[in-house]
């Protein structure tokens, strides 16, 4: 089986002179293709940091990150953001939309970005409409994001992430502002994404949620306790 | 390319986000380049009139005047009241007849004098001069002719008279062939010059003149007919000048020759005079030099006044960007975690400051090129509500009126360059700032 992440023996630390706080303290895990993986633990147990570095945000303090056959730790600032680029779509609790932007212009954002800086073409415009109606957001394509509901603008997050064709989308509580009816559409998007082979890794408080991937990580004070939903 | 024209678009988007804002900023920008421009065409233009002022003179002609000496030096003649000083006759033969440089040389006498036809009378000059007069000094004849060699030999009871002079005594009628008279005199009119316009002071020692109020005489009549000697009645007693000539201008063969032979005539009149003080030397080719320097003097002072403005104008565009940088920290981590290299991040936010401080520029030179028409709108402001007021303020007021701006090409680009310039210079330091934020906390950012 292919691995789409592997995590070896990874560390990181913050340090803020007085202590080094740290955030993660020996993770080993392994993410193969197509697995769609609920994340979960108590508030500061190390889920966001486990995430930001799968995302390449930032280079552990120890230990190996092997993406798509890079080992990220050895990584320049440049490299990394061509692997956010390229090989990861990211979706936020808060949606990070840019504001002054029309839905499909925020779309178009990663396209700006890939290497070589090749504009924008027809074809590439097609795409972002084709990523729109599927989220069901057809419609609004010249909306800016605060003339959209919350779970519209989770939509085009969704869309977004999926501009670049990335190997692995990567979701930080993505439904946690979200009521539940609106939750289950997000859900039913990234089960649709998981269902065309896509891996997906998610950070989630929910159980609901959580119970609806194939396989839970819980996390605790930096390392990872267990598998499998409420181990013990 | 397009990737720019996109860029430039997306900058454009993010700056209309705070119309107001980035119209406010950029106005630093407009005020720093228009007065730039205006700056220079000031200077530009102030030195485009002297030098015309000057052209005026001749290049190649040397203007030796007589001057009042200080009151002090006569104290001892004083119960003479017969004031002489000045350029003699024998001076100019001197000056003609020594200096093999000098082609040319026309002697001029003048006074200020009551001109009379019939009932009317008027003021003006009148002076006694020779036939080169009308060409040295760029006088054209409306009707008639000038004076001639033989009206000065045989002393003629001539006179050519200037447009004002015409008008007032004779109206619509013809004056060649009537008679003026003045000092008691009747002389035949026999032509009338043009118009033209006065010339400006130049320096201290040569006053301007008003070529239309003039009637010329031949200037050995002048010298027969009216003599050296005018008397003054100043307050019950009388006072006299004796002066034999108010000014010669002497030609030189060419430009080269003007320098030295201008110390020779210095030298001459300085044997001559002594140290009476009562002649000036004006070469206009000096002055020219002076004008010259005096430009690049304006040019380098009121163009680092407008550099000021223009540096004021970038801070002010600095401390806008960086408030924009933080205000759009989630939107540069946003950006980052797209895959943004820290290089797109600097390119984005100094495209937007030179977007920002490059249309400043366009709209400043486009003020700027309308300098000279804001100026005539200032010209009819100071006429109508300054140069009737106290002296003082009619005196500030004067200096408005006799500006005429001239845009200087080379300027507008230079401006423009400018602006774009003060943009990626204040504009590098948010941009970096920027580009060097962490991403997660970026992204954390409210
Ligand atoms: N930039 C940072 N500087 C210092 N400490 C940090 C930083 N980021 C996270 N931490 C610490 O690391 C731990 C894990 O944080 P995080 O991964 O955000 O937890 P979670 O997402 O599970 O709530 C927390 O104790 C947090 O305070
Ligand atoms: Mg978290």
């Amino acid at each position: 089986m292919k691995l789409a992440a592997d995590l070896k023996n990874i560390q990181k630390h913050y340090d803020l002179g007085a202590v080094i706080v740290k955030a993660l303290r020996g993770v080993t895990v392994e993410f193969p293709e197509g697995d769609f993986v609920a994340i979960m633990g108590a508030s500061g147990s190390g889920k966001s940091t486990l995430l930001n570095l799968l995302g390449g945000l930032d280079r552990p303090t120890y230990g190996e990150y092997i993406l798509g056959g890079h080992d990220v730790s050895q990584l320049t600032d440049d490299e990394l953001s061509r692997i956010r680029n390229q090989m990861i779509g990211f979706i936020f609790q808060s949606y990070n939309l840019i504001p002054q932007y029309t839905v499909i212009e925020n779309i178009e954002v990663p396209l700006h970005y890939r290497p070589g800086y090749p504009a924008i073409s027809s074809k590439d415009r097609n795409r972002c409409i084709d990523l729109a109606t599927k989220v069901g957001l057809a419609d609004r394509l010249d909306h800016r994001p605060y003339q959209l509901s919350g779970g519209q603008q989770q939509r085009v997050a969704i869309a977004r992430a999926m501009v670049n064709d990335p190997e692995i989308i990567l979701a930080d509580e993505p439904t946690g502002n979200l009521d539940s009816a609106t939750e289950e559409e997000i859900m039913q998007l990234l089960e649709g994404l998981n269902n065309e082979g896509r891996t997906i890794i998610m950070v989630t408080h929910e159980n609901l949620v959580a119970r609806r991937t194939k396989r839970q990580i819980y996390m605790k004070d930096g390392l990872i306790a267990g598998e499998g939903i409420f181990p013990g | 390319m397009f990737q720019t024209i996109r860029t430039i678009r997306l900058a454009l988007k993010s700056l209309m986000l705070h119309k107001l804002r980035s119209g406010l900023t950029m106005l630093g920008i407009v005020f720093g380049v228009f007065s730039v421009i205006a700056m220079l065409a000031i200077g530009e233009g102030a030195s485009a009139q002297a030098q015309k002022q000057v052209l005026e003179l001749g290049a190649t002609n040397i203007i030796v005047t007589s001057v009042k000496p200080p009151q002090g030096a006569k104290k001892d003649d004083a119960s003479t009241r017969v004031l002489s000083y000045g350029l003699l006759r024998s001076d100019y033969d001197l000056l003609t007849s020594n200096i093999p440089t000098i082609t040319k040389g026309i002697p001029i006498r003048e006074i200020a004098q009551e001109f009379r036809y019939l009932d009317n009378t008027i003021h003006g000059r009148l002076a006694g001069c020779t036939t080169d007069y009308l060409e040295v000094n760029h006088l054209e004849m409306t009707r008639g002719r000038f004076l001639t060699e033989s009206d000065q030999k045989y002393m003629m009871n001539v006179a050519v008279i200037a447009s004002e002079i015409a008008e007032s005594l004779f109206q619509y009628n013809d004056p060649v062939g009537k008679s003026i008279q003045f000092n008691g005199d009747y002389y035949k009119i026999i032509g009338v010059t043009r118009r033209r316009t006065a010339s400006a002071a130049i320096g201290g020692s040569l006053s301007g003149q008003d070529y239309n109020k003039d009637v010329y005489i031949p200037l050995k009549t002048f010298q027969v007919r009216i003599g050296d000697l005018i008397f003054q009645r100043q307050t019950g007693s009388f006072s006299a000048e004796e002066v034999e000539l108010n000014q010669i201008t002497l030609q030189v063969r060419n430009k080269d020759d003007v320098i030295p032979t201008a110390d020779v005539i210095r030298e001459t009149l300085g044997q001559t005079h002594g140290d009476k003080q009562d002649y000036a030397v004006v070469v206009p080719l000096e002055l020219l030099k002076q004008a010259d320097q005096l430009r690049l003097i304006f040019n380098v002072v009121l163009g680092s006044i407008a550099a000021i403005s223009l540096i004021v104008g970038g801070i002010g565009i600095m401390n806008i960007m960086l408030a924009t940088v933080t205000e759009r920290t989630r939107e540069i981590g946003i950006r980052r975690a797209l895959g943004a290299r820290q290089r797109d991040i600097i390119v984005q936010f100094l495209i937007e400051t030179i977007v920002l401080s490059g249309t400043g520029g366009v709209i400043g030179v486009l003020m700027g090129l309308m300098t000279p028409y804001t100026f005539i709108g200032i010209k009819l402001f100071v006429d109508k509500f300054i140069l009737n007021k106290s002296k003082g303020v009619s005196e500030v007021g004067r200096i408005f009126t006799e500006m005429e701006p001239q845009v200087a090409y080379w300027s507008l680009p230079l401006a423009f360059g400018i602006s774009v310039g003060i943009g990626i210079l204040f504009g590098i330091y948010p941009a970096r700032s920027a580009a060097k934020m962490d991403p997660i906390e970026a992204l954390r950012h409210e």
